[in-house]
Protein backbone atom coordinates (compact mmCIF):
# COMPACT_ATOMS: atom_id res chain seq x y z
CA UNK A 1 0.00 0.00 0.00
CA UNK A 2 1.35 3.37 -0.96
CA UNK A 3 2.31 5.73 1.79
CA UNK A 4 1.49 9.35 1.19
CA UNK A 5 2.73 12.25 3.21
CA UNK A 6 1.05 15.65 3.34
CA UNK A 7 1.84 18.80 5.23
CA UNK A 8 -1.62 18.74 6.79
CA UNK A 9 -4.56 16.36 6.80
CA UNK A 10 -7.94 17.81 7.76
CA UNK A 11 -10.57 15.30 8.88
CA UNK A 12 -14.03 16.62 8.07
CA UNK A 13 -15.16 18.97 5.33
CA UNK A 14 -17.37 21.27 7.38
CA UNK A 15 -16.82 24.94 8.08
CA UNK A 16 -13.93 24.53 10.53
CA UNK A 17 -12.06 22.03 8.38
CA UNK A 18 -12.62 23.82 5.10
CA UNK A 19 -11.57 27.19 6.53
CA UNK A 20 -8.36 25.66 7.86
CA UNK A 21 -7.75 23.94 4.50
CA UNK A 22 -8.43 27.15 2.57
CA UNK A 23 -5.96 29.12 4.68
CA UNK A 24 -3.26 26.44 4.59
CA UNK A 25 -3.58 25.77 0.87
CA UNK A 26 -3.38 29.51 0.25
CA UNK A 27 -0.15 29.56 2.24
CA UNK A 28 1.20 26.92 -0.12
CA UNK A 29 1.00 23.84 2.09
CA UNK A 30 0.02 20.46 0.75
CA UNK A 31 -3.36 20.02 2.38
CA UNK A 32 -5.68 17.05 2.21
CA UNK A 33 -9.32 17.18 3.32
CA UNK A 34 -11.00 13.84 4.01
CA UNK A 35 -14.80 13.93 4.17
CA UNK A 36 -17.02 10.88 4.75
CA UNK A 37 -20.04 12.31 2.94
CA UNK A 38 -20.47 12.12 -0.83
CA UNK A 39 -19.71 15.84 -0.86
CA UNK A 40 -18.79 18.42 1.75
CA UNK A 41 -21.99 19.35 3.57
CA UNK A 42 -23.74 16.04 2.91
CA UNK A 43 -23.71 15.14 6.60
CA UNK A 44 -24.06 18.65 7.95
CA UNK A 45 -27.09 20.50 9.20
CA UNK A 46 -27.82 23.85 10.78
CA UNK A 47 -30.93 25.64 12.02
CA UNK A 48 -29.61 27.89 10.73
CA UNK A 49 -27.95 31.15 10.67
CA UNK A 50 -24.34 32.10 10.10
CA UNK A 51 -23.04 35.23 11.79
CA UNK A 52 -20.83 36.55 9.02
CA UNK A 53 -18.02 38.30 10.93
CA UNK A 54 -15.55 35.42 11.10
CA UNK A 55 -15.82 34.30 7.47
CA UNK A 56 -15.58 37.95 6.48
CA UNK A 57 -11.99 37.91 7.77
CA UNK A 58 -11.14 34.89 5.64
CA UNK A 59 -13.03 35.77 2.48
CA UNK A 60 -14.01 39.46 2.50
CA UNK A 61 -17.45 40.15 1.02
CA UNK A 62 -18.12 36.40 0.85
CA UNK A 63 -21.87 36.98 0.74
CA UNK A 64 -21.52 38.37 -2.78
CA UNK A 65 -20.39 35.02 -4.13
CA UNK A 66 -21.40 32.41 -1.54
CA UNK A 67 -24.75 30.63 -1.72
CA UNK A 68 -26.22 32.39 1.29
CA UNK A 69 -30.01 32.23 1.48
CA UNK A 70 -31.06 35.60 2.92
CA UNK A 71 -29.56 38.35 5.04
CA UNK A 72 -31.39 38.33 8.38
CA UNK A 73 -32.88 41.77 9.02
CA UNK A 74 -35.73 40.81 11.35
CA UNK A 75 -35.13 39.14 14.68
CA UNK A 76 -38.08 37.62 16.49
CA UNK A 77 -38.44 36.06 19.90
CA UNK A 78 -41.65 34.22 20.68
CA UNK A 79 -43.01 32.75 23.87
CA UNK A 80 -45.58 30.16 22.92
CA UNK A 81 -48.27 28.50 24.96
CA UNK A 82 -50.45 25.74 23.62
CA UNK A 83 -52.75 27.79 21.42
CA UNK A 84 -51.08 31.15 21.08
CA UNK A 85 -48.23 33.25 22.29
CA UNK A 86 -46.39 36.54 22.28
CA UNK A 87 -43.99 37.43 19.51
CA UNK A 88 -41.59 40.34 19.66
CA UNK A 89 -39.99 41.52 16.43
CA UNK A 90 -36.86 43.59 16.30
CA UNK A 91 -35.53 45.39 13.26
CA UNK A 92 -32.57 47.72 13.03
CA UNK A 93 -30.21 48.76 10.26
CA UNK A 94 -27.40 47.62 12.58
CA UNK A 95 -28.46 44.01 12.22
CA UNK A 96 -27.34 43.88 8.62
CA UNK A 97 -24.47 46.37 8.63
CA UNK A 98 -21.05 45.28 7.42
CA UNK A 99 -19.57 42.48 9.47
CA UNK A 100 -22.60 42.51 11.82
CA UNK A 101 -24.58 40.84 9.08
CA UNK A 102 -25.92 37.34 9.60
CA UNK A 103 -27.27 35.05 6.93
CA UNK A 104 -29.56 32.07 6.75
CA UNK A 105 -27.65 29.21 5.13
CA UNK A 106 -28.25 25.63 4.10
CA UNK A 107 -25.15 23.54 4.67
CA UNK A 108 -25.65 21.15 1.75
CA UNK A 109 -25.01 24.06 -0.62
CA UNK A 110 -22.87 26.32 1.52
CA UNK A 111 -20.19 23.80 2.46
CA UNK A 112 -19.82 22.72 -1.15
CA UNK A 113 -19.09 26.30 -2.07
CA UNK A 114 -16.43 26.64 0.64
CA UNK A 115 -14.95 23.28 -0.42
CA UNK A 116 -14.69 24.72 -3.93
CA UNK A 117 -12.83 27.73 -2.58
CA UNK A 118 -10.39 25.50 -0.68
CA UNK A 119 -9.90 23.37 -3.77
CA UNK A 120 -9.23 26.47 -5.92
CA UNK A 121 -6.65 27.49 -3.35
CA UNK A 122 -4.95 24.15 -3.93
CA UNK A 123 -6.33 21.85 -1.24
CA UNK A 124 -6.96 18.25 -2.21
CA UNK A 125 -10.44 16.94 -1.47
CA UNK A 126 -11.26 13.32 -0.89
CA UNK A 127 -14.95 12.64 -0.30
CA UNK A 128 -16.81 9.44 0.51
CA UNK A 129 -14.02 8.25 2.80
CA UNK A 130 -14.48 7.62 6.51
CA UNK A 131 -11.40 7.99 8.67
CA UNK A 132 -11.36 5.05 11.08
CA UNK A 133 -8.51 6.01 13.32
CA UNK A 134 -5.55 8.24 13.89
CA UNK A 135 -2.09 6.76 13.50
CA UNK A 136 0.08 7.39 16.52
CA UNK A 137 3.83 6.86 16.76
CA UNK A 138 5.66 7.39 20.04
CA UNK A 139 2.61 9.19 21.40
CA UNK A 140 2.46 11.57 18.44
CA UNK A 141 -0.31 11.71 15.88
CA UNK A 142 1.34 11.19 12.49
CA UNK A 143 -1.51 10.34 10.15
CA UNK A 144 -4.88 8.73 9.51
CA UNK A 145 -6.14 5.27 8.70
CA UNK A 146 -9.15 5.04 6.40
CA UNK A 147 -10.24 1.48 5.76
CA UNK A 148 -6.64 0.24 5.92
CA UNK A 149 -5.32 3.02 3.70
CA UNK A 150 -2.75 4.98 5.65
CA UNK A 151 -1.98 8.62 5.00
CA UNK A 152 0.59 10.66 6.85
CA UNK A 153 1.01 14.35 7.66
CA UNK A 154 2.97 16.67 9.91
CA UNK A 155 -0.27 17.74 11.52
CA UNK A 156 -3.80 16.33 11.57
CA UNK A 157 -6.63 18.80 12.16
CA UNK A 158 -9.73 17.17 13.59
CA UNK A 159 -12.84 18.90 12.29
CA UNK A 160 -15.06 15.85 12.45
CA UNK A 161 -18.04 17.38 14.17
CA UNK A 162 -19.94 16.98 17.40
CA UNK A 163 -19.63 13.18 17.30
CA UNK A 164 -15.83 13.33 17.07
CA UNK A 165 -15.09 9.68 17.64
CA UNK A 166 -11.46 10.30 16.64
CA UNK A 167 -10.82 12.82 19.44
CA UNK A 168 -12.48 10.34 21.82
CA UNK A 169 -10.40 7.40 20.57
CA UNK A 170 -7.15 9.02 21.56
CA UNK A 171 -8.55 10.38 24.82
CA UNK A 172 -8.59 14.08 23.96
CA UNK A 173 -12.34 14.25 24.39
CA UNK A 174 -14.52 12.44 26.88
CA UNK A 175 -17.84 10.79 26.15
CA UNK A 176 -20.68 13.30 25.78
CA UNK A 177 -23.24 13.35 28.60
CA UNK A 178 -26.98 13.81 27.89
CA UNK A 179 -27.22 17.18 29.67
CA UNK A 180 -24.41 18.56 27.49
CA UNK A 181 -26.17 18.21 24.14
CA UNK A 182 -29.55 18.58 22.49
CA UNK A 183 -31.10 16.89 19.52
CA UNK A 184 -32.26 19.15 16.72
CA UNK A 185 -34.78 18.08 14.09
CA UNK A 186 -35.61 20.27 11.14
CA UNK A 187 -38.05 20.41 8.25
CA UNK A 188 -37.43 22.48 5.12
CA UNK A 189 -40.59 23.66 3.36
CA UNK A 190 -40.59 24.91 -0.19
CA UNK A 191 -42.57 28.07 -0.90
CA UNK A 192 -42.06 30.82 -3.44
CA UNK A 193 -39.71 33.72 -2.80
CA UNK A 194 -42.67 36.13 -3.07
CA UNK A 195 -44.79 34.27 -0.54
CA UNK A 196 -41.92 34.23 1.95
CA UNK A 197 -41.38 37.97 1.43
CA UNK A 198 -45.05 38.65 2.09
CA UNK A 199 -45.51 36.39 5.09
CA UNK A 200 -42.40 37.52 6.90
CA UNK A 201 -42.62 41.14 5.77
CA UNK A 202 -39.21 41.24 4.12
CA UNK A 203 -37.82 42.25 0.74
CA UNK A 204 -35.99 40.06 -1.76
CA UNK A 205 -32.74 38.82 -0.28
CA UNK A 206 -33.77 39.79 3.23
CA UNK A 207 -34.99 37.40 5.84
CA UNK A 208 -36.24 36.73 9.33
CA UNK A 209 -35.32 34.52 12.25
CA UNK A 210 -37.85 33.45 14.87
CA UNK A 211 -36.68 31.72 18.04
CA UNK A 212 -39.45 30.25 20.15
CA UNK A 213 -39.61 29.00 23.72
CA UNK A 214 -42.42 27.27 25.53
CA UNK A 215 -44.87 25.02 23.79
CA UNK A 216 -42.66 23.60 20.99
CA UNK A 217 -40.84 21.24 23.34
CA UNK A 218 -43.85 20.56 25.57
CA UNK A 219 -42.05 21.75 28.70
CA UNK A 220 -38.69 20.14 27.90
CA UNK A 221 -35.65 22.38 27.86
CA UNK A 222 -35.17 23.65 24.33
CA UNK A 223 -37.17 25.56 21.79
CA UNK A 224 -38.32 25.97 18.26
CA UNK A 225 -36.79 27.90 15.40
CA UNK A 226 -37.88 29.32 12.06
CA UNK A 227 -35.46 30.72 9.49
CA UNK A 228 -36.33 32.06 6.07
CA UNK A 229 -34.21 30.77 3.20
CA UNK A 230 -34.39 32.05 -0.36
CA UNK A 231 -37.39 29.97 -1.43
CA UNK A 232 -37.72 27.64 1.53
CA UNK A 233 -38.41 28.00 5.23
CA UNK A 234 -36.54 25.97 7.86
CA UNK A 235 -38.67 24.95 10.83
CA UNK A 236 -37.55 22.78 13.69
CA UNK A 237 -37.05 22.09 17.36
CA UNK A 238 -34.12 21.51 19.67
CA UNK A 239 -34.45 19.66 22.98
CA UNK A 240 -31.85 18.76 25.58
CA UNK A 241 -31.17 15.03 25.85
CA UNK A 242 -31.28 14.90 29.65
CA UNK A 243 -34.92 16.02 29.42
CA UNK A 244 -35.97 13.17 27.16
CA UNK A 245 -38.83 11.37 28.88
CA UNK A 246 -39.99 14.45 30.76
CA UNK A 247 -42.49 15.01 27.98
CA UNK A 248 -44.20 11.97 26.52
CA UNK A 249 -44.01 13.55 23.08
CA UNK A 250 -41.35 12.07 20.83
CA UNK A 251 -38.98 14.38 18.97
CA UNK A 252 -40.75 13.77 15.61
CA UNK A 253 -44.07 14.57 17.33
CA UNK A 254 -42.61 17.80 18.74
CA UNK A 255 -41.66 18.81 15.21
CA UNK A 256 -45.25 18.17 14.08
CA UNK A 257 -46.69 20.02 17.07
CA UNK A 258 -44.45 23.00 16.37
CA UNK A 259 -45.21 23.34 12.68
CA UNK A 260 -48.94 23.02 13.38
CA UNK A 261 -48.86 25.66 16.14
CA UNK A 262 -51.29 28.51 15.31
CA UNK A 263 -48.41 31.01 15.31
CA UNK A 264 -46.15 28.90 13.10
CA UNK A 265 -48.46 27.30 10.58
CA UNK A 266 -49.47 30.56 8.81
CA UNK A 267 -45.83 31.07 7.81
CA UNK A 268 -45.48 27.72 6.08
CA UNK A 269 -49.03 26.93 5.02
CA UNK A 270 -49.13 25.26 1.62
CA UNK A 271 -45.39 24.68 1.72
CA UNK A 272 -44.09 21.41 0.38
CA UNK A 273 -41.71 19.49 2.64
CA UNK A 274 -38.46 18.89 0.76
CA UNK A 275 -36.17 17.57 3.50
CA UNK A 276 -36.21 16.29 7.06
CA UNK A 277 -32.97 16.23 9.02
CA UNK A 278 -31.55 15.71 12.48
CA UNK A 279 -28.34 16.57 14.29
CA UNK A 280 -26.81 16.87 17.74
CA UNK A 281 -26.29 20.38 19.09
CA UNK A 282 -23.68 21.22 21.70
CA UNK A 283 -25.31 22.94 24.68
CA UNK A 284 -22.83 23.01 27.55
CA UNK A 285 -20.13 24.82 25.56
CA UNK A 286 -17.34 26.04 27.82
CA UNK A 287 -17.41 23.11 30.25
CA UNK A 288 -17.25 20.60 27.38
CA UNK A 289 -14.17 21.91 25.60
CA UNK A 290 -11.79 18.97 25.10
CA UNK A 291 -8.00 18.97 24.95
CA UNK A 292 -7.36 21.19 21.94
CA UNK A 293 -3.84 20.17 20.95
CA UNK A 294 -1.41 17.34 21.33
CA UNK A 295 1.70 16.31 19.46
CA UNK A 296 0.70 16.44 15.79
CA UNK A 297 -3.01 17.13 16.25
CA UNK A 298 -5.49 19.99 16.75
CA UNK A 299 -9.25 19.88 17.47
CA UNK A 300 -11.57 22.50 15.91
CA UNK A 301 -15.21 23.52 15.48
CA UNK A 302 -18.04 21.35 16.78
CA UNK A 303 -15.54 18.62 17.69
CA UNK A 304 -14.09 21.15 20.15
CA UNK A 305 -17.60 22.07 21.44
CA UNK A 306 -17.26 25.67 20.24
CA UNK A 307 -20.95 26.54 20.50
CA UNK A 308 -22.97 29.06 22.50
CA UNK A 309 -26.68 28.65 22.91
CA UNK A 310 -28.32 31.56 24.69
CA UNK A 311 -31.80 30.72 23.56
CA UNK A 312 -32.12 34.01 21.65
CA UNK A 313 -28.86 33.59 19.77
CA UNK A 314 -27.31 30.29 18.77
CA UNK A 315 -23.74 30.42 17.56
CA UNK A 316 -21.46 27.67 16.34
CA UNK A 317 -20.62 28.23 12.72
CA UNK A 318 -18.86 31.55 13.33
CA UNK A 319 -16.77 29.86 16.04
CA UNK A 320 -16.04 26.91 13.75
CA UNK A 321 -14.72 29.23 11.04
CA UNK A 322 -12.58 31.23 13.48
CA UNK A 323 -11.18 28.08 15.08
CA UNK A 324 -10.31 26.71 11.64
CA UNK A 325 -8.53 29.94 10.78
CA UNK A 326 -6.61 29.95 14.07
CA UNK A 327 -5.68 26.28 13.70
CA UNK A 328 -4.22 27.19 10.30
CA UNK A 329 -2.24 30.03 11.91
CA UNK A 330 -0.82 27.64 14.50
CA UNK A 331 0.12 25.11 11.82
CA UNK A 332 1.85 27.81 9.74
CA UNK A 333 3.97 28.72 12.75
CA UNK A 334 4.78 25.06 13.40
CA UNK A 335 5.78 24.64 9.74
CA UNK A 336 8.07 27.64 9.98
CA UNK A 337 10.09 25.98 12.75
CA UNK A 338 9.43 22.44 11.52
CA UNK A 339 8.23 21.38 14.95
CA UNK A 340 4.81 19.83 15.45
CA UNK A 341 5.01 19.11 19.14
CA UNK A 342 2.23 19.95 21.57
CA UNK A 343 4.43 22.74 22.83
CA UNK A 344 4.53 24.52 19.47
CA UNK A 345 0.91 23.72 18.65
CA UNK A 346 -0.20 25.20 21.98
CA UNK A 347 -0.06 28.48 20.05
CA UNK A 348 -3.52 27.47 18.75
CA UNK A 349 -4.95 27.66 22.26
CA UNK A 350 -3.19 30.96 22.89
CA UNK A 351 -4.79 32.39 19.75
CA UNK A 352 -8.18 31.08 20.82
CA UNK A 353 -7.79 32.68 24.23
CA UNK A 354 -7.11 36.02 22.58
CA UNK A 355 -10.04 35.63 20.17
CA UNK A 356 -13.76 36.21 20.50
CA UNK A 357 -14.21 32.43 20.62
CA UNK A 358 -12.91 32.02 24.16
CA UNK A 359 -13.93 35.52 25.22
CA UNK A 360 -17.59 34.95 24.38
CA UNK A 361 -17.73 31.34 25.49
CA UNK A 362 -16.23 32.26 28.84
CA UNK A 363 -18.53 35.24 29.25
CA UNK A 364 -21.59 33.07 28.84
CA UNK A 365 -20.18 29.98 30.53
CA UNK A 366 -22.76 30.10 33.32
CA UNK A 367 -25.59 30.68 30.89
CA UNK A 368 -26.43 27.01 30.26
CA UNK A 369 -27.41 26.82 33.95
CA UNK A 370 -29.99 29.56 33.35
CA UNK A 371 -31.34 27.73 30.34
CA UNK A 372 -31.70 24.65 32.53
CA UNK A 373 -34.43 26.48 34.43
CA UNK A 374 -37.68 24.83 33.37
CA UNK A 375 -39.47 27.99 34.51
CA UNK A 376 -38.39 29.78 31.35
CA UNK A 377 -39.97 27.09 29.20
CA UNK A 378 -43.14 26.43 31.23
CA UNK A 379 -44.37 29.06 33.70
CA UNK A 380 -43.00 32.13 31.92
CA UNK A 381 -44.70 31.60 28.52
CA UNK A 382 -47.91 30.67 30.36
CA UNK A 383 -47.74 33.80 32.53
CA UNK A 384 -47.04 36.08 29.57
CA UNK A 385 -50.05 34.52 27.86
CA UNK A 386 -52.20 35.26 30.93
CA UNK A 387 -51.11 38.90 31.00
CA UNK A 388 -51.72 39.51 27.31
CA UNK A 389 -55.11 37.81 27.53
CA UNK A 390 -56.01 40.14 30.37
CA UNK A 391 -54.88 43.21 28.42
CA UNK A 392 -56.09 42.38 24.94
CA UNK A 393 -59.32 40.43 25.32
CA UNK A 394 -62.30 42.80 25.27
CA UNK A 395 -65.87 41.61 25.85
CA UNK A 396 -68.96 42.34 27.99
CA UNK A 397 -67.63 40.46 31.02
CA UNK A 398 -66.37 42.50 33.99
CA UNK A 399 -62.65 42.94 33.49
CA UNK A 400 -61.55 43.79 37.04
CA UNK A 401 -58.42 45.63 38.02
CA UNK A 402 -55.55 44.96 35.64
CA UNK A 403 -52.75 45.19 38.19
CA UNK A 404 -54.52 42.97 40.72
CA UNK A 405 -55.29 40.54 37.92
CA UNK A 406 -51.68 40.37 36.79
CA UNK A 407 -50.57 39.90 40.38
CA UNK A 408 -53.02 37.01 40.68
CA UNK A 409 -51.73 35.47 37.46
CA UNK A 410 -48.20 35.81 38.75
CA UNK A 411 -49.02 34.07 42.03
CA UNK A 412 -50.84 31.33 40.14
CA UNK A 413 -47.81 30.56 37.94
CA UNK A 414 -44.82 31.15 40.21
CA UNK A 415 -43.72 30.40 43.75
CA UNK A 416 -41.49 32.77 45.70
CA UNK A 417 -38.95 30.02 46.19
CA UNK A 418 -38.81 29.45 42.44
CA UNK A 419 -38.31 33.16 41.75
CA UNK A 420 -35.63 33.48 44.42
CA UNK A 421 -33.78 30.50 42.99
CA UNK A 422 -33.97 31.93 39.46
CA UNK A 423 -32.80 35.41 40.51
CA UNK A 424 -29.94 33.80 42.42
CA UNK A 425 -28.82 32.02 39.26
CA UNK A 426 -29.08 35.23 37.24
CA UNK A 427 -26.86 37.04 39.74
CA UNK A 428 -24.27 34.28 39.46
CA UNK A 429 -24.12 34.75 35.70
CA UNK A 430 -23.55 38.46 36.06
CA UNK B 1 -53.25 22.00 9.84
CA UNK B 2 -50.31 21.15 7.65
CA UNK B 3 -50.58 18.00 5.57
CA UNK B 4 -50.10 15.03 7.86
CA UNK B 5 -47.05 13.01 6.94
CA UNK B 6 -45.68 9.90 8.61
CA UNK B 7 -42.02 9.73 9.53
CA UNK B 8 -41.54 7.29 6.65
CA UNK B 9 -43.04 9.84 4.24
CA UNK B 10 -40.62 12.45 5.54
CA UNK B 11 -37.54 10.24 5.46
CA UNK B 12 -38.59 9.18 1.98
CA UNK B 13 -37.78 12.72 0.83
CA UNK B 14 -34.17 12.40 1.98
CA UNK B 15 -31.43 10.90 -0.15
CA UNK B 16 -29.95 7.69 1.20
CA UNK B 17 -27.33 5.30 0.01
CA UNK B 18 -28.18 2.52 2.39
CA UNK B 19 -26.20 -0.53 3.27
CA UNK B 20 -29.20 -2.84 3.76
CA UNK B 21 -27.29 -5.48 5.66
CA UNK B 22 -24.58 -3.80 7.68
CA UNK B 23 -25.77 -1.52 10.50
CA UNK B 24 -23.42 1.13 11.88
CA UNK B 25 -25.21 0.85 15.22
CA UNK B 26 -25.21 -2.33 17.30
CA UNK B 27 -28.29 -2.45 19.51
CA UNK B 28 -29.07 -4.77 22.42
CA UNK B 29 -32.58 -5.88 21.46
CA UNK B 30 -32.73 -8.20 24.47
CA UNK B 31 -32.84 -5.20 26.80
CA UNK B 32 -35.84 -5.33 29.13
CA UNK B 33 -35.32 -1.93 30.78
CA UNK B 34 -38.43 -0.15 29.59
CA UNK B 35 -37.35 3.31 30.78
CA UNK B 36 -34.09 3.00 28.86
CA UNK B 37 -35.90 1.77 25.75
CA UNK B 38 -38.43 4.62 25.90
CA UNK B 39 -35.67 7.23 25.97
CA UNK B 40 -34.47 6.04 22.58
CA UNK B 41 -38.01 5.70 21.21
CA UNK B 42 -38.82 9.29 22.23
CA UNK B 43 -35.53 10.89 21.23
CA UNK B 44 -34.65 9.36 17.85
CA UNK B 45 -35.71 11.92 15.23
CA UNK B 46 -36.00 9.17 12.61
CA UNK B 47 -37.99 6.72 14.78
CA UNK B 48 -35.39 4.02 14.19
CA UNK B 49 -36.25 2.63 17.64
CA UNK B 50 -39.74 1.20 18.15
CA UNK B 51 -41.46 -0.30 21.18
CA UNK B 52 -44.84 -1.72 20.29
CA UNK B 53 -46.82 -4.11 22.52
CA UNK B 54 -43.76 -4.90 24.56
CA UNK B 55 -41.73 -5.65 21.44
CA UNK B 56 -38.49 -3.67 21.05
CA UNK B 57 -37.14 -3.27 17.52
CA UNK B 58 -34.52 -1.24 15.71
CA UNK B 59 -33.74 -0.49 12.07
CA UNK B 60 -30.76 1.54 10.90
CA UNK B 61 -32.54 2.31 7.60
CA UNK B 62 -33.59 5.95 7.77
CA UNK B 63 -30.97 6.85 10.39
CA UNK B 64 -30.04 10.54 10.24
CA UNK B 65 -26.67 9.82 11.90
CA UNK B 66 -27.20 12.38 14.65
CA UNK B 67 -25.68 10.31 17.45
CA UNK B 68 -28.51 10.98 19.90
CA UNK B 69 -28.90 7.29 20.80
CA UNK B 70 -25.17 6.95 21.39
CA UNK B 71 -25.17 9.80 23.89
CA UNK B 72 -28.32 8.58 25.64
CA UNK B 73 -27.48 4.92 25.92
CA UNK B 74 -23.87 4.12 25.12
CA UNK B 75 -22.74 0.95 26.83
CA UNK B 76 -26.36 0.21 27.64
CA UNK B 77 -28.71 -0.42 24.72
CA UNK B 78 -26.33 1.02 22.14
CA UNK B 79 -23.50 -1.50 22.26
CA UNK B 80 -21.51 0.26 19.56
CA UNK B 81 -22.01 3.25 17.30
CA UNK B 82 -19.89 4.35 14.38
CA UNK B 83 -20.35 6.72 11.49
CA UNK B 84 -21.49 4.72 8.45
CA UNK B 85 -18.76 3.88 5.93
CA UNK B 86 -17.88 6.60 3.41
CA UNK B 87 -20.70 7.45 0.94
CA UNK B 88 -23.12 5.27 2.94
CA UNK B 89 -26.14 6.73 4.72
CA UNK B 90 -28.00 9.99 4.44
CA UNK B 91 -26.97 12.92 2.22
CA UNK B 92 -28.51 16.28 3.03
CA UNK B 93 -29.10 18.41 -0.04
CA UNK B 94 -30.46 21.26 2.05
CA UNK B 95 -28.93 20.68 5.48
Amino acid sequence: MSEEKFDVIVVGGGLAGLTAAYELANAGYETLVVERGDYCGAKNMTGGRLYGHSLEKVIPNFAEEAPIERKIVKENIALLNEKGGVQIAYTSPQLGEGSNASYSVLRGKFDQWLAGKAEEAGAMMVTGIRVDKLIEQDGKVVGIDAGGEEMYADVVILADGVNSLLAQQIGMKKEIEPHEVAVGAKEVFKLSEEIINERFGVANGEGAAILCAGDPTDGNLGGGFIYTNKDTVSVGIVTTLSDIGRSQLSVPKMVERFHNHPMVEPYIKGGELVEYSGHLVTEAGWSMIPELYRDGVLVTGDAAAFVINLGYTVRGMDFAIESGRLAAEAVKRAKAVDDYSADTLSYYKKLLEESFVFRDMKKFSAFPAILEEHMIFNELPAFVGDVFNRMMVVNSEPSGDLVVGIANDFCKRFTMAGIADFVGKLMEVR
Amino acid sequence: MMKKMTIDDKLGLDIYNTDEHESHIDVDLECKDEAEIMKLVLACPAECYKYVDGQFSFSHLGCLECGTCRVLSHDKIVKSWNHPMGTIGVSFRQG
